[in-house]
């Protein structure tokens, strides 16, 4: 084999690291509402639901729109993940969405801020509807950042806790806690050891516990993420520290962080009919309002209990409220027909018949107040609790931020460090994640 | 031949050469030389995929660097793997050249058997280590234990995550194998004749014979390992959201490195700075990152040991 020169080896070594490297680029057409919506037209609304139930109730929530108004036509797409969705927004063209709608709300922020989707307040001005008295406090709250609202809520989701009721007769427990100390009282007494694990555990308190994520716990503190001018209010708001120091509490009381992580390993996961609460491997769960026609589907050989989560002791006033998130739906910028699209997104979030019908059909919360109240609601009577949590004024949720989610991810990592104890200084800890909010806020402006 | 004409010789010549060198020429522009460009452009830009692109110096450079708590780890984790795992993975895959070309029966019967892990689609073998590894219910902590030995926690323990990511890495050494088999083979028999006439032990024939002969295929098995290493993306991640329990569904947050981080490499933060918090220019800076630091390890790599030449070539 001949010798290699000099420029030959670091041109080789030049070549094969060019490989690592790869990049896009991408413009936004410009578009706007100055299409007439009573003219024939064809639009195209991008969703996320994939199973074949909620396909067909989108199907349906479009036809009974299609046959309010006639002249307007929709292709429906399902199964579109959100990372589709973004790459549609930016580029646009022919076959982007008019309509998208979103699983999640950490985009919001995103969404508006980088105008993606349009400012729907002056559509709802001409349309002379108040979001502040159609939507539920948290829901109208998610779906605008810095007063611009590119987002309407689309049926929600709202976090209470499912109990065994069979395992609470055993333990001797007659109502479901109200308070975090009830709580961790409860759940000590649900905690059946064997040996190294568990044959019951009262409750997976770990950050990693399926739905246990910070913001879902600090939802029952009524933590206020950000002060007036946009900075980090983790390690000022005493509420961080409590919602922290509750749920440390709750890991040493049930094991340690080591233990309960073990034990965690060997449970089935969320979406799985062995979830640990279907199974009774966990006596207590944090959960959404789609958890009880999952666990009924599985038959468990206990009776289920669903109650709001607790509040802290000091805020025993205000037990009934919970986390609340949800779908959203918008307008994208790049619309040439977005008073069309507004008919659209108006039919589907506003009207409440639609609304309960979609609601019926997914088994998600319904978005409007009307639509929570109305007698059309088919649902279990346990399911009350989550249209009761959704309509709650003291119900809370993740306002939007500038880069998404990415502030909920820190709170969430610091929340890793504290409960394995890797972190022993929470004040410290808080102070540093503000500060790392705020310098990623800063990156993303 | 007047002057004139040899000019236009020479000038047909060059764009014959031209011509045959365009398709070379016209990919390696377009996959390789603009992406290198716009990715160093970016990097000085802040850019979201919604807004133009505005200049913004290095202020990526110093946020990636100072600022975003996952870059030192990734870094630290992907070193770590370029040296630990990359070393093993050329070692094992030596050796096992080594045995299958020493068995004299069943050889085919061997080489399919070493070879086939490396058809497993990475995804899938990640999650069958996943769940071999499982420190709850899996059958390999379960015959630890049966054995009085420690039962690590694998892909739950920050300690112990990266060593079963080499595991997996071990496992699947079928390409290495069949390349170093066919280096193997290839090396002259008389020179072992010769070694062995001169009373060599066997370490002394594989130090003194073996090793100078395939030493250009050690070097190449390096220097794609490291690259490969430096990209190393799908089994990190896939075990972390395996062990770590969290399926990300809609509207959950997954933040990659699972447990305590221990799993982050430099690939998996351009994909969370790029695609999940839209901060391409922070992204392309962690891409030049990757790019300085293969385009280090191979000059230096090549520059050391000679690079793909053959002892006595030299």
């Amino acid at each position: 084999m001949p010798g290699m020169s000099r420029n030959s080896v670091i041109a080789l070594a030049a070549s094969a690291s060019l490989a690592l490297l790869a990049t896009a680029c991408t413009g936004q057409s410009g578009a706007g509402a100055g299409d007439d919506a009573s003219k024939e037209t064809t639009l195209t609304f991008w969703h996320a639901w994939s199973a074949p139930s909620e396909v067909k109730a989108v199907q349906d929530l479009v036809a009974g729109f299609e046959k309010a108004h006639p002249n307007i036509h929709v292709d429906v797409v399902g199964n579109m993940t959100d990372d589709k969705m973004n790459q549609a927004l930016r580029t646009g063209g022919a076959k982007a969405p008019d309509v998208i709608s979103s699983f999640t709300t950490n985009s919001v922020g995103k969404f508006c801020s980088s105008g993606a989707l349009v400012d729907l307040n002056p559509f709802f001005e001409k349309s002379g509807v108040d979001p502040g008295k159609t939507f539920p406090k948290a829901m109208n709250e998610y779906t605008q950042f810095d007063g611009n609202r590119c987002a309407v809520p689309l049926l929600g989701d709202a976090y209470g806790l499912y109990y065994n009721k069979t395992a609470f007769e055993k333990a001797g427990i007659t109502a479901p806690p109200k308070t975090w100390s009830e709580f961790e009282k409860d759940a000590k007494k649900l905690t059946i050891r064997q040996g190294e694990t568990y044959r019951q555990l009262g409750f997976m308190p770990n950050y990693h516990g399926w739905e246990t994520t910070t913001e879902h716990y600090l939802g029952q503190f009524s933590p206020t993420y950000f002060d007036k001018d946009g900075k980090s209010n983790v390690g000022k708001d005493p509420a961080f520290a409590q919602a922290f120091t509750v749920q440390k509490k709750l890991v040493d009381a049930l094991g340690g962080y080591r233990r309960l992580e073990t034990y965690r390993s060997e449970l089935g996961d969320e979406w799985g009919p062995k979830h640990p609460f279907h199974t009774g491997q966990v006596a207590m769960q944090l959960d959404g309002e789609w958890r009880l026609g999952m666990a009924l589907d599985t038959k468990p050989k206990f009776d289920i209990g669903v109650a709001p989560l607790p509040v802290p002791d000091d805020r025993a006033d205000e037990y009934g409220k919970g986390y609340i998130t949800g779908t959203i739906a918008g307008i994208a910028a790049t619309s040439r027909k977005q008073n069309a699209a507004w008919e659209l997104v108006k039919y589907m979030t506003r009207d409440t018949d639609a609304v309960v019908d979609f609601s019926n059909a997914i088994h998600n919360v319904p978005s409007t107040l009307a639509a929570l109240k109305s007698p059309k609601l088919k649902y279990d009577p346990r399911f009350k609790t989550f249209l009761e949590i959704a309509a709650n004024p003291d119900s809370t949720t993740a306002p939007a931020s500038v880069n998404g989610g990415v502030y909920l991810t820190t709170i969430q990592q610091f929340g890793y460090d504290y409960e394995s104890g890797k972190a022993t200084d929470l004040k410290k800890g808080l102070q540093q994640t503000a500060r790392q909010i705020d310098t990623d806020i800063a990156q993303a402006k | 031949m007047s002057t004139l004409t040899l000019r236009a010789k020479h000038r047909r010549s060059a764009l014959r050469t031209l011509a045959f060198l365009s398709p070379w020429l016209i990919g390696f522009s377009v996959f390789f030389a603009y992406p290198l460009i716009s990715t160093v452009y970016f990097s000085f830009m802040r850019y979201d995929g919604f807004k133009p692109p505005a200049w913004v110096g290095t202020k990526n450079w110093a946020y990636v660097v100072e600022h975003y708590p996952l870059f030192w780890p990734a870094l630290r984790n992907t070193l770590w793997l370029v040296v630990v795992m990359v070393t093993l993975r050329v070692a094992f895959g030596l050796g096992v050249g080594l045995l299958i070309t020493r068995i004299k029966t069943a050889t085919g019967v061997f080489r399919t058997l070493f070879y086939l892990p490396y058809l497993a689609p990475p995804v899938a073998a990640t999650m069958a280590f996943a769940f071999l590894l499982n420190p709850g219910t899996g059958p390999v902590d379960s015959l630890l234990d049966r054995a009085g030995l420690p039962t690590p926690g694998w892909f739950n323990d920050p300690t112990w995550s990266k060593p079963a990511l080499t595991l997996l890495a071990l496992w699947g050494i079928g390409d290495l194998m069949v390349i170093f088999m066919a280096a193997l083979l290839d090396v002259p028999k008389e020179q072992y004749e010769a070694a062995e006439l001169d009373g060599a032990s066997p370490w002394q024939r594989f130090r003194y014979v073996t090793l100078p002969n395939i030493s250009p295929i050690v070097m190449f098995a390096v220097v794609t390992g490291v690259i490969q290493t430096m990209q190393y993306y799908t089994q990190p991640l896939i075990a972390g959201k395996v062990a770590s329990g969290v399926i990300q569904g809609a509207g959950t947050q997954f933040e990659p490195g699972y447990p305590d981080r221990s799993t982050l490499t430099l690939p998996q933060l351009v994909y969370n700075l790029g695609f999940q918090r839209f901060d391409y220019g922070s992204a392309c800076v962690v891409a030049l990152v990757l790019f300085a630091l293969s385009m280090a390890f191979t000059a230096l790599l090549m520059r050391r040991r000679g690079g793909l030449i053959q002892a006595g070539e030299r």
